[in-house]
């Protein structure tokens, strides 16, 4: 029930016929920027006059449900996770993700976090990511470049991927949404602190 | 008048027109809102989207999944395109018209609300709260716009004693445009035009920062684009409404859509710089404005 399922590139890849209608979907993207975290505020810029998005069809829209693109701007928090997987759901397919910056990839900086999770791509079907920390204007755009030609070859079957391999999906989102237990037991909390990667020592709870 | 007279004597010809002038009232309304989005990124120092960017979105629109909430959110947005399409029959380019008729205004200002009608029944049943303010700021507007553009009417009325927009378009072709001799009446048409375009400073419905692009917030895939279809063919009408009662109506096709053009790009530059209206604003800016700008043209009119 929860192995992934791994098909075949030609069995998942856009047909002939949808590839057609692909040439439209990949020259008019409107995304939905999920403001998760300090991400979004490159996108201003990315759309303004020094950058101007909307030249490669690229706009933003209001609601999940007109949207193409989901754009994960930054850190998740565990919270935030259960909003972006509803926002993910009601858009219609043909939809595509993308993880902006290095907090969806690896955790970035809050990586040892309680509170977010370090890799979207264990919750939703990351299309393509951006590292950086920020990735700048011209990174996010390169990016829209590249989305673009994997859209219009038919390669950017995320959605697809998220509908094949649903229970793993919902099992890890499971895990991390459903998690009674707390994050710090009891005991870790007040005995002696643990180490950290760099073997320096850190006084958990010292605060209190 | 008898039955006699409604029937056409070609109907295989007059349905061709009828479909010719659907078709041509979306594609020349898209045609303008890809170059109106030109023109408001060169205004803002962007390059901007290819003119044709508004049929890629329209047919992407089409190809996407979408989420039906009832099958009234069904009949409605077609309801919504089918009156828009209606009330363009009416409107006759350049005097030709698909079907025998006199380009009535009082029938193009009766069939235009359907349009709105149409679109307030199918978002109300997709429950979203966003799209119901929405709607009821649409409908508000619809109260401010109709007001100036009532008494525009009469005092076409008052000095030609028709309606009829082929009867103005030839009186007008006869005689020099309505422009010069009415040119406060000009003025509150352009104020109303604003409004029915729901371009700024008028665009309260949509306010995407706002309310979430109002009644459009649970379209998605094909609604939506029944929604750009909606708004092309209402830019159609309404442009062309306004070059029958005030430019001349143009002696050729071409002349008549340069003018429509010419009218359009001008709502988009005001577009372009100004900021949003409230409701209430907008609405008393249409009554008292526009409205008194229309009441002297009337006064004119009925003392000259």
């Amino acid at each position: 029930m929860s192995d992934f399922i791994k098909v075949s590139r030609d069995e998942i890849m856009d047909g002939k016929m949808e590839r057609v209608l692909d040439f439209f979907r990949a020259r008019s993207m409107w995304m939905l920027y999920y403001c998760t975290g300090c991400g979004a505020i490159e996108l201003p810029p990315s759309m303004t006059s020094a950058f101007d998005m909307e030249r490669f069809g690229l706009g933003p829209m209001a609601t999940p449900r007109q949207a193409d693109i989901l754009l994960i701007t930054g850190y998740i928090s565990v919270k935030t996770l259960k909003r972006v997987i509803r926002s993910y759901e009601q858009m219609p397919d043909p939809k595509w993700v993308v993880g902006f910056g290095s907090c969806p990839v690896n955790g970035g900086i809050y990586w040892n976090s309680y509170a977010t999770i370090n890799q979207l791509e264990k919750y939703l079907p990351v299309d393509i990511s951006i590292a950086g920390c920020m990735p700048r204007p011209q990174a996010v755009l390169d990016m829209f470049q590249k989305l673009k030609n994997m859209i219009q070859r038919g390669e950017a079957v995320g959605y697809k991927k998220y509908k094949l391999n649903y229970d793993w999906y919902k099992k890890n989102q499971d895990e991390v949404l459903n998690r009674e237990e707390p994050v710090f037991r009891e005991d870790e909390l007040f005995s002696a602190p643990p180490e950290q990667i760099s073997g320096e020592k850190i006084t958990a709870g010292g605060n209190r | 008048m008898v039955i006699a007279d409604f029937i056409p004597k070609n109907p295989g010809a007059t349905l061709g027109f009828i479909v010719l002038t659907g078709i041509a009232a979306m594609a020349v309304g898209l045609l303008f809102m890809g170059i109106g989005r030109k023109l408001t990124a060169r205004l803002q120092r962007r390059y901007g989207p290819p003119f044709w960017q508004s049929y890629i979105d329209v047919i992407k629109c089409f190809s996407r999944n979408s989420i039906s909430h009832h099958y009234i959110m069904d009949l409605g947005s077609m309801m919504g395109l089918a009156g828009l399409l209606a009330a363009a029959m009416f409107v006759p380019v350049a005097g030709h018209l698909p079907f025998a008729s006199t380009g009535p205004l009082i029938v193009i200002l009766y069939l235009m609300p359907i349009g709105y009608l149409g679109m307030a029944m199918g978002v109300s049943a997709s429950g979203n709260p966003l799209s119901a303010i929405g709607i009821g700021r649409a409908l508000t507007l619809m109260v401010g716009y109709e007001v100036p553009f009532a008494v525009i009417m009469l005092s076409m009325i008052a000095s030609f004693n028709t309606t009829g927009l082929l009867a103005l378009h030839q009186i007008q072709q006869a005689g020099g445009w309505n422009l010069f001799t009415m040119p406060f009446g000009f003025i509150a048409a352009i104020i109303a035009l604003q409004g029915m375009l729901a371009e700024k400073p008028f665009d309260t419905m949509i306010a995407p920062a706002e309310i979430a692009s109002g009644p459009m917030v649970e379209l998605s895939g094909k609604f939506l684009g029944m929604a750009f279809l909606q708004h092309a063919v209402a830019i159609f009408i309404e442009t062309g409404i306004v070059v029958n009662l005030f430019l001349g109506g143009g002696r050729t096709i071409w002349e008549f859509l340069l003018k429509q053009f010419v009218l359009y790009m001008f709502a988009m530059a005001l577009n372009g710089i100004y900021a949003r209206y409230r409701v209430e604003q907008a609405t008393r800016f249409l009554w008292f404005t526009a409205g008194s700008l229309a009441v002297v043209q009337l006064i004119l009119n009925l003392l000259a």
